[in-house]
């Protein structure tokens, strides 16, 4: 009996997770619990509890509108990156063997530097006196100076690019994966590189495609620093409006319902994404 | 008709391979125009600047509110790693091999931090350390950055362990090794570049941590991301350009000490 219930020595116990188990449990589920006690206070001073305002307020024509936006920015972001992406990953897998690292290195180096120096960046990059105005100002094309930062399409911009590494690796992955004699096939039956690409490339390359989506999309619409920098004042997204509320105005009740709200729409967002991602990985299979 | 199937060809291939140059350039053109712009001699982010000097590297030598928010995010993150490491191989090593049902609930669990808008969690522990009667400290901090940097222990924990032939463990159980001996003599070995990667990038994200510190750091433990942030908020400073330069200088010469030590571009690509 004994013998049967022994861990094979190539196995370790469940047990020893479970100090984290106990941490994330407290630290981490339970935080969100509290979040969502909270959010039924109906005053910023919290004396009375049981009321459902702070949720009417975060469900009014504002909340949702500012919600809508944080989305629609993420999907805006998702897709100029994909686009810009899935082309560098494209060549990547195209390009000889002793240069693929140096493609990697490129990649991943603003992956590890700070969001904030990153963003900095763009501020420079995009700024009135920034290389893009100075260009165009010497070119001639331009008499005044282009309003770039501040704007909707400089934080698209900004932040696809602030994002890209989440989206290339991904990418490169599940491109490498694919049999090049599929594509070889492919040609030598007739089919153009663009039929190629539509028929066999793109829907093999599917579970990338959502994986990086996936991450994109949820650092894009989260990346308070970015949006706060670059979109300026005038914008308002998810997490500078549950900043401000938290912070500036100490009501925390309502910054709990934004908070959970943003919560479940990123987990919704997400397992939608993932629900795709396994249905493709399924017909790639 | 060979010729038009070749044109179309030219085109697909022009149109991604600029796509992809214009990918690459600006992946590239940010931290240049940054690591330039730091070496202007004058008061402004102006590109290209009007002439060249060390003179904002000077300025940062003496601005102390920044030396002392970064000595602040180094303590934070030596601990904030030393504790990710601790409870994150453990955690790995119980999930890795185990077909379990309770260990793929404990992986995605470990894993959420990842996906969920860091924001809201760093709010939810404010109110949570403050409903118990916790102020804000070091050592919350600590305790936020860990929830949120322990998954990259545990990804690259465990798939250097998905990478270990079991018959290792097999053959030294055999010969009569105890299993605190095999983990010390074949698993740690065998896993230890994953480990130092996770931990590498684990120290990374939460020297850079915004979301966790907004909420759980006061001016006694002021964050070095926050002060910049809010430094920037104010006025476009130099200083900050020059405080870029030495972060990236610093993150390039690591990340090629780790790629040399730990093959970390294949570990991040997993």
């Amino acid at each position: 009996m004994t013998t049967l219930r022994r861990l094979p020595v190539t196995a370790y116990s469940l047990w020893l997770a479970s100090p984290l188990a106990i941490a994330m449990l407290l630290f981490f589920l339970a935080p969100l619990g509290v979040l969502g006690v909270v959010s039924f206070y109906g005053d910023a001073a919290m004396t009375q509890w049981g009321t459902l305002a702070q949720w009417q307020k975060m469900f009014d024509a504002f909340g949702l509108m500012v919600l809508a936006d944080t989305l629609w920015l993420g999907i805006q972001v998702t897709l100029l990156s994909l686009v810009l992406g899935y082309a560098l990953a494209w060549v990547f897998v195209r390009t000889p063997t002793s240069l693929q690292p140096l493609i990697i290195f490129i990649v991943m180096l603003p992956l590890l530097t700070s969001v904030v120096v990153r963003t900095f960046a763009w501020i420079v990059v995009l700024g009135r006196q920034g290389i893009i105005n100075s260009a165009l100002l010497d070119l001639g094309w331009i008499d005044t100076p282009l309003k770039l930062l501040y704007t909707r399409w400089g934080l698209v911009v900004a932040l696809a690019n602030v994002q890209l590494p989440l989206m290339v690796l991904p990418l490169i992955n599940s491109l490498q994966k694919i049999d090049r004699n599929l594509s070889d096939a492919s040609a030598s039956l007739g089919a153009s590189e663009w039929q190629t690409f539509r028929k066999i490339t793109l829907p093999l390359s599917m579970p990338g495609i959502i994986a990086g989506s996936l991450l994109t999309f949820a650092a894009a619409i989260t990346a308070f620093i970015s949006q706060s920098l670059i979109g300026g004042g005038q914008m308002l997204f998810m997490p500078m409006y549950l900043y401000q509320q938290a912070s500036a105005l100490s009501n925390y009740p309502f910054a709990a319902a934004i908070s959970l709200t943003f919560l479940a729409t990123v987990i919704v967002c997400v397992s939608a994404l993932n629900r795709l991602g396994s249905l493709s990985r399924w017909r790639a299979a | 008709m060979a010729r038009r199937k070749s044109f179309s060809t030219l085109v697909f291939r022009g149109t991604i391979g600029s796509l992809a140059a214009i990918t690459l350039l600006l992946l590239i053109a940010p931290t240049v125009v940054v690591l330039v712009v730091s070496l202007t001699n004058g008061y402004s982010l102006k590109f290209p600047p009007p002439g060249y000097s060390l003179r904002w590297y000077v300025e940062l030598l003496q601005a102390e509110h920044l030396h002392f928010a970064a000595w602040n995010s180094f303590k934070v993150a030596v601990a904030t790693t030393t504790l990710s490491v601790t409870l994150g191989v453990g955690a790995a090593l119980a999930i890795a091999r185990s077909p379990t049902r309770m260990a793929r609930i404990l992986d995605s669990t470990f894993l959420s931090p990842l996906v969920l808008p860091a924001l809201s969690f760093g709010f939810a522990a404010l109110m949570t350390f403050s409903a118990v009667g916790l102020g804000v400290s070091a050592t919350t901090l600590i305790i936020g950055h860990t929830a949120v940097c322990v998954p990259y222990v545990i990804r690259t924990t465990t798939a250097s362990l998905a990478q270990m032939d079991p018959a290792l463990l097999e053959s030294s159980a055999s010969l009569g090794a105890s299993r605190w001996y095999g983990f010390r003599r074949v698993t740690l070995p065998l896993i230890r570049p994953g480990v130092v990667a996770g931990a590498f990038i684990a120290f990374m994200s939460s020297f850079d941590n915004v979301p966790v510190s907004l909420f759980l750091r006061d001016a006694r433990t002021d964050m070095l991301p926050i002060r910049m942030w809010q430094d920037l908020e104010g006025k476009l400073d130099v200083t900050i350009a020059a405080l870029s330069g030495v972060i990236i200088v610093f993150t390039f010469v690591m990340m090629v000490l780790m790629e040399r030590a730990t093959g970390l571009s294949q570990r991040l690509r997993q």
